[in-house]
C-alpha cells in the first residue's frame, strides 16, 4: 500500500514536468498547446538522436551522458519555443480559440508523422548506463528507484523556480500583467509579443526537460504524445489555473489515482485517472488552487 | 414603401435543382454503374459519406456554436457500438439500428454536456478529448463487445452481399441528404438566427433575450446525433468495430481538416472540404506518413493565411452562396 502510494507520487512528479509548460502557457496567454505531448516526445527523440551521434563518435558513455545531452538541449528548446511563439503562434491568438487550436493540432500531426518517418514506430529509450534500474533501500523493505527520485526532485525544483519567477522577478510581473489585461499592459510599455515569446521559450525548456527524463525512465514511441497532453491538461485543471504549486499537487493526485487504479486492475488505471479529473471538474470547476480566471 | 426579406438567390435556386438531379443520378447508381466497379464505388461513397457527415456536424458545433471540440469521436464510436449491440444482441435489423444509434448518441450527449460545458475555449477542446478517451477505455474493458480487440457485426450474416451493399449505399446517401437538410433548415429557422447571433456576439445575443446556454446545448445534442449517425453508418459498412478505430481522434482531425480547408461557418465548407479530402486521399494516401504530414501542414497554412477557407475565398470573390442562411432586407 505504501509502495503504491510512493510510486504514484513519483509518477506524479513526472506528470508535473509534463504539465508545467502547459500551465505557464495557459496562465500567461490562455493558449492551449494541443501539441504539448508531441513536443515532449520530440524532446525524447532529440536526446535519443544525440546519444547515437555521441556513440558513433566513440566517446565513452556513462549515466551522465544523457544528462549532458539534456542540458545541451535546453538552450535549443528555449530558442525554438521563442521562435515558434513569436512568428507562428502569436498570429493565432485572439478571442476565437479556433486558429491556435488548429495550428497546434496540425503541428501535433506533423511531429508525429515526422518522428514516425525518421525513427519508425518502434518504442525506444535513452540509454542511461544502469541509472534507470538503480534503487535506494528504505526501511520496512521498501525500495525506490534513483531515477524516479531524481525526476521528482527536478519537478519540485522546477515548480519552485517557476513560482519564484512568476511572483518575484520583473519578467514574472510582466507575465502577470499581460495575463491580467493585455491592452493596459501594452499601454504601460510592455511588448506583449516578446513577453508571450519568452513565456513559450521557458515552457519549451520545461518540455525538453520532461522529454529527456521521460525517455530515460521508459520507452517512447512517436504516437505517445496525445496521452501525455491529456495527463498534462488534467494536472493543470485539477490544480487550478495560474498556480504552479496547484499544478504540482494536481499532478501528484493524478499519479496517485492512476497508480491505485493500476493496482486494482491494469486495464482501468488511466480510466480511473480520467474519472478523478472529471469528478474534480464537476465538483470544483475552478480547480483546487485557482489563481487566475479562465 | 414595400419592403421584403430576401432569403434565396438565383445561385441557391440553381444549386437546389442541381442538387436534386445529382442525388437522383447517385441514387440510381446500382442500376447504371458498370458491373465490377459499382460495388467499390459504393463502398468508397459510404466511407466518404461518413467523413462528410461527421465534418458537417463539427462545422455546426465549431463554426456556428463556437464550441471547438476534439472529442466528437466519442459520439461516433458510441453510435457505432449501440448499433452493433442492438443488431448482435437484441436482434434489431442493423439498418434500423443506425438511426437508433444516432438517437442514443444524442441522449448521452446531455449528461456529457453537463461535464464538458464547465470548460470553455481551448480547455473545452481538450476536455472533450478526455471524455472521448473515457468512452474508448470503457468500451475496451467490456468483454461482451470483444474488449480492446473489438468484434464483428454478425447480425448481417444472412443477407446477400449485393443487397447489403445497395442498402448501405442508399442509407448513406439518405443520411448525407438528411444531414445537409437538417443543418440547412436549422440554420434558416428562428433558432438558427439566434445561433448566428450568438456566434457573432454572445453577450449582445444574451441581452436580446436569447437563451445562450440552451442554444449551445441544442447544438451540442444535434451534433452528437449527427456524429452518432455517421458512426453507426460507418460500422454497418465496415462490419467490424474496435475501440481504437471507433474512438480514434483521427475522425475529428480529418473533420477539422475538411472544415478548415473548405471554409468554417458555412454549409458549403465541409462539402468542398470533403471533395478535396477525397481527391487527396485517392491520389496521395499511398505516401502514408508524408501524406498525413502534408495534411497537417496544409491545415496550418490555411488557418494562418486563408482564414475563410476555399469557399470563403470564392464567396468573397464571386459573391455566390449555394446555401444562403442570411436574411437580406430589400427596400
Amino acid at each position: 500500500m505504501i509502495e503504491t502510494a510512493l510510486q504514484g507520487l513519483l509518477l506524479g512528479g513526472l506528470y508535473c514536468l509534463f504539465a508545467l509548460g502547459q500551465s505557464l502557457m495557459f496562465g500567461v496567454m490562455r493558449l492551449t498547446n494541443t501539441a504539448q505531448g508531441d513536443f515532449i516526445i520530440l524532446g525524447s527523440f532529440a536526446a535519443i538522436a544525440g546519444m547515437s551521434v555521441l556513440a558513433s563518435t566513440g566517446v565513452a558513455t556513462s549515466s551522465w551522458a544523457p544528462l549532458g545531452i539534456g542540458l545541451a538541449l535546453l538552450p535549443l528548446a528555449f530558442a525554438f519555443g521563442y521562435a515558434l511563439q513569436r512568428w507562428v503562434l502569436n498570429g493565432t491568438l485572439g478571442r476565437d480559440p479556433l486558429p491556435s487550436l488548429v495550428v497546434t493540432f496540425g503541428l501535433s500531426i506533423v511531429i508525429q508523422n515526422l518522428l514516425l518517418e525518421l525513427f519508425s514506430a518502434d518504442p525506444r529509450s535513452i540509454e542511461t548506463g544502469g541509472l534507470n534500474t538503480a534503487s535506494v533501500a528504505l526501511p520496512a523493505g521498501l525500495a525506490i528507484g534513483v531515477l524516479p527520485l531524481l525526476i521528482f526532485s527536478v519537478a519540485l525544483t522546477a515548480t519552485a523556480a517557476l513560482q519564484w519567477l512568476f511572483n518575484r522577478t520583473q519578467l514574472g510581473r510582466a507575465f502577470r500583467a499581460v495575463s491580467d489585461d493585455k491592452e493596459v499592459a501594452e499601454l504601460m510599455g510592455l511588448n506583449s509579443n516578446t513577453i508571450y515569446a519568452l513565456a513559450t521559450a521557458i515552457a519549451f525548456v520545461l518540455i525538453a526537460l520532461a522529454g529527456v527524463l521521460q525517455g530515460m525512465r521508459t520507452t517512447v514511441s512517436p504516437s505517445d504524445g496525445p496521452l501525455l497532453l491529456l495527463f498534462a491538461f488534467e494536472a493543470v485543471i485539477i490544480g487550478g489555473m495560474g498556480s504552479f504549486w496547484g499544478t504540482f499537487v494536481g499532478a501528484l493526485l493524478l499519479g496517485l489515482t492512476q497508480q491505485i487504479g493500476f493496482r486494482i486492475d491494469p486495464g482501468w488505471g488511466i480510466w480511473f485517472g480520467h474519472i478523478v479529473f472529471l469528478v474534480v471538474l464537476v465538483l470544483r470547476p475552478q480547480g483546487l488552487f485557482p489563481k487566475t480566471r479562465g | 414603401m414595400p419592403t421584403h426579406v430576401i432569403r434565396s438567390s438565383s445561385h441557391s435556386r440553381l444549386a437546389l435543382i442541381a442538387g436534386i438531379v445529382l442525388v437522383l443520378v447517385a441514387a440510381a447508381l446500382p442500376f447504371w454503374a458498370p458491373a465490377g466497379s459499382g460495388s467499390s464505388w459504393m463502398r468508397e461513397f459510404v466511407e466518404i459519406a461518413c467523413y462528410f457527415i461527421f465534418a458537417m456536424m463539427w462545422n455546426l458545433l465549431a463554426g456556428y456554436g463556437g464550441m471547438v471540440s476534439i472529442g466528437q469521436q466519442a459520439f461516433f464510436g458510441f453510435g457505432g457500438y449501440v448499433m452493433l449491440m442492438l443488431g448482435n444482441f437484441a436482434g434489431v435489423n442493423p439498418f434500423l439500428a443506425v438511426p437508433i444509434g444516432a438517437l442514443a448518441a444524442a441522449l448521452i450527449a446531455v449528461p456529457v454536456s453537463y461535464v464538458a460545458f464547465r470548460l470553455q475555449g481551448g480547455y473545452f477542446a481538450i476536455g472533450t478529448w478526455v471524455i472521448a478517451e473515457v468512452f474508448r477505455l470503457s468500451f475496451a474493458n467490456v468483454s461482451a463487445v470483444g474488449g480492446g480487440s473489438g468484434t464483428s457485426l454478425t447480425a448481417l450474416r444472412g443477407i446477400e452481399k449485393a443487397t447489403r451493399e445497395n442498402a448501405t449505399y442508399w442509407m448513406a446517401l439518405a443520411c448525407v441528404v438528411a444531414s445537409i437538410a437538417l443543418v440547412y433548415l436549422f440554420l434558416r429557422s428562428k433558432r438558427g438566427l439566434a445561433l448566428l447571433a450568438i456566434r457573432d456576439n454572445e453577450m449582445a445575443a444574451e441581452s436580446q433575450g436569447i437563451d445562450v446556454q440552451g442554444m449551445k446545448l441544442a447544438v451540442y445534442v444535434v451534433a452528437a446525433f449527427g456524429c452518432g449517425l455517421a458512426g453507426a453508418l460507418y460500422f454497418v459498412g465496415n462490419l467490424r468495430i474496435s475501440p481504437d478505430a471507433a474512438f480514434s481522434v483521427n475522425w475529428t482531425a480529418f473533420a477539422i481538416f475538411m472544415v478548415v480547408i473548405g471554409g468554417i461557418g458555412r454549409i458549403e465548407g465541409p462539402i468542398v472540404g470533403a471533395l478535396i479530402f477525397w481527391a487527396l486521399n485517392k491520389f496521395f494516401s499511398d505516401y502514408g506518413t508524408w501524406y498525413l504530414l502534408g495534411l497537417g501542414l496544409l491545415a496550418i497554412v490555411v488557418t494562418i493565411f486563408f482564414k475563410q477557407g476555399l469557399w470563403g475565398w470564392a464567396q468573397q470573390r464571386f459573391g455566390a452562396s449555394l446555401f444562403p442562411t442570411r436574411r437580406t432586407l430589400e427596400l
